[in-house]
């Protein structure tokens, strides 16, 4: 199992450097010269000159990737344009936001999902199947930044009942900060992943040994709690880790509705003062969280099915 | 959320159109979300005619209108009329929607064939970048392209094409290598048929249904994804209409009206639920182990 486990991360290393490579690439694709961005038009060629050597533009392109990678894996994002702050502070700074807000919207979601999921294949076919079938049809079709603006009127501007912006001090008040752009994230993904849990549970309720469970004269909850839900957790999972990498599409837009800190909002305000270093981080992190998701996916299978390891 | 279609290849029959068409205009949920559909497109088309004013004329006389018989939906706070605003606003979103999905089926079907009918290196380094691009979900992948390359319209189809084509290679790899291993493409080899021409006119028709199912519920994505990339700016510009920015000017204009981001957000919701919807309608009659219920 742990070979297992050592050969899923070495497996994660090439992924990431072709994924920093890919940045690389797509960085210097970027229209217009950072250096000229960065003075102005009205900048002299010798002023030009110094800032590309300053932003290490000037050294053949294989001597840049290579500093390029270097940076990225010391967590060296350099100095913002605007501000002249450490880039790798300012990422410290707003990552637990961000990770905050997929950790609870991932709990509420879940919380919301399991039950709907269970109910629904539990009472397939009626009112309560159909109920959650539109629940979810809705759910997939909202946009959560459009859920997330309906929310902040509703609740923030008109019942006054949540904060209007910022991420709060203190854990009580960063929950209370928190709740509701988890909540227009929690749904999309309730909607998806009760999908999920329907689907699988009732695969399994079919299958011999619930049967016999119920023979042995099992009650029904413990039948489909005990027996059920615990067989069918495997896709459920996957779903769960599906939905937490596009929680963190919705994250960039929900934190610039609720006007929270957090990695997609240092994202979107460095595109609109084209700070490249941090688009460039902003990026590169996003990238790392999706590599490092997918991973601890991989390693959880692992441990929650036993299979998947002697199958290899 | 995203449309997974592992299955087995679906071929694109003569007169399947027809018997799609059938079938959707006998249930009536789909008949029903093919007219909200129709509607927009005709909206969409002819909206220079349909909408009732100039969708970018400012007045400042008429700044947060509420709904009114002159102004349906109301007016923003350039005074714009918010109705003819989301007309165009369709344009835009279904342009976008179709041409994208469309460019990058062509292109991930490309590379999706060449490494299933190939094998060996071919597939593998093919492989290994799909694999790659699949881990990111398509819209963190668009915005984070988005983010290196700028806003623009056709960054916009570049974007959307390059999120979107590793989707339809995959499908189209595992379909072709299926459809690689049966008799009468060995036969085709055999008789001296070139490998293009195989391509061509026998691997293609297999897996072009498979290809279709796909291509519905992926613009349903692109519209959102458009939806959310000029949300953030990065999309479409001011003063284009599109929905995504008509709900980020009405962000910056709560206090005023909040009818220009309810109708939009309402626009875009129905849009993607009708492209869903028949996008389902469309999986259940080609491809039948597929349906969930």
């Amino acid at each position: 199992m742990w070979r297992l486990v050592a050969s899923r991360v070495l497996d994660a290393i090439p992924t990431m450097l072709l994924v920093l490579s890919l940045v690389f690439v797509a960085m210097r694709l970027l229209p217009g010269d950072p250096a000229v961005t960065l003075l102005g038009d009205h900048a002299t060629p010798a002023q030009i000159e110094a800032m590309r050597a300053r932003l290490g533009l000037d050294i053949p392109l294989w001597q840049q990737y290579l500093r390029f990678l270097w940076n990225a894996l010391t967590f060296d994002f350099g100095r913002s344009f605007v501000n002249s702050q450490s880039v790798a502070a300012m990422v410290g700074l707003n990552l637990p936001y961000t990770i905050e807000l997929t950790i609870v919207s991932t709990l509420i979601g879940t919380i919301i999902a399991i039950p709907l999921g269970v109910l629904a294949a539990t009472h397939r076919g009626k009112a309560a199947d159909y109920a959650t079938r539109l629940f979810s049809l809705a759910g997939f079709a909202i946009p959560d930044f459009y859920l997330g603006a309906l929310l902040l009127i509703t609740f923030s501007l008109n019942l006054g009942w949540f904060p209007i912006n910022g991420g709060g001090a203190g854990f009580v008040d960063r929950m209370y900060h928190v709740f509701l752009p988890a909540i227009a994230l929690a749904f999309i993904k309730a909607a998806f992943v009760s999908r999920l849990t329907r689907s699988s549970l009732l695969e399994v309720l079919n299958k011999d040994f619930v049967r016999t469970a119920r023979a042995k004269g099992g009650r029904e909850p413990r039948v489909i709690y005990r027996h059920g839900l615990r067989n069918a957790l495997l896709p459920v999972v996957t779903g769960l880790g599906l939905s937490i990498l596009s929680t963190l599409s919705g994250s960039v837009a929900i934190e610039f509705i609720f006007g929270r800190p957090g990695v997609g909002s240092m994202l979107i305000t460095g595109i609109e003062t084209r700070d490249y270093p941090v688009i460039q981080a902003g990026i590169i992190v996003f990238a790392m969280f999706v590599v490092i998701v997918n991973l601890v996916m991989d390693i959880l299978y692992v441990f929650i099915d036993p299979r998947v390891g002697a199958v290899r | 959320m995203t449309p997974a279609a592992e299955a087995a290849p679906v071929p694109l029959e003569r007169g399947i159109l027809a018997q799609i068409a059938i079938s959707i205009v006998r249930d009536r949920v789909s008949l029903f979300f093919l007219l909200v559909l129709v509607a927009i497109v005709l909206l969409a088309i002819f909206a220079d005619r349909i909408a009732p004013y100039d969708p970018i004329a400012q007045s400042l006389l008429s700044i947060n209108l509420p709904p009114s018989v002159e102004h349906w939906l109301g007016t923003d706070q350039f005074g714009r009329d918010v109705l003819s605003r989301i007309i165009y606003g369709a344009r835009t979103s279904l342009l976008l929607g179709v041409t994208a999905p469309a460019i990058a089926a062509v292109i991930g079907t490309a590379f999706g064939v060449t490494a299933g009918y190939f094998g060996g290196w071919t597939d593998r380094i093919i492989s290994r970048f799909l694999d790659i691009f699949l881990a990111f979900p398509a819209l963190l992948l668009g915005i984070l392209i988005a983010a290196a390359l700028g806003a623009g319209f056709w960054n916009m189809v570049v974007v959307l094409t390059v999120a979107f084509a590793p989707r339809f290679a995959r499908i189209a790899r595992a379909s072709t290598m299926s459809v690689r291993s049966e008799a009468f493409i060995e036969a085709a080899i055999a008789s001296g048929m070139r490998t293009p021409a195989i391509m061509l006119h026998h691997i293609l028709p297999n897996i072009a249904g498979s290809i279709v199912v796909v291509l519905t519920l992926w613009i349903a994505t692109a519209v959102r994804l458009e939806a959310t990339l000029s949300f953030l700016g990065l999309g479409t510009q001011p003063p284009k209409a599109s929905w995504g920015n008509i709900i980020r000017d009405g962000l910056g204009n709560l206090f005023g009206s909040p009818w220009p981001i309810v109708a939009a957000g309402l626009a875009i919701t129905l849009t993607v639920l009708a492209f869903n919807m028949l996008g389902d309608a469309v999986r259940d009659i080609l491809d039948p182990e597929a349906r969930d219920e």
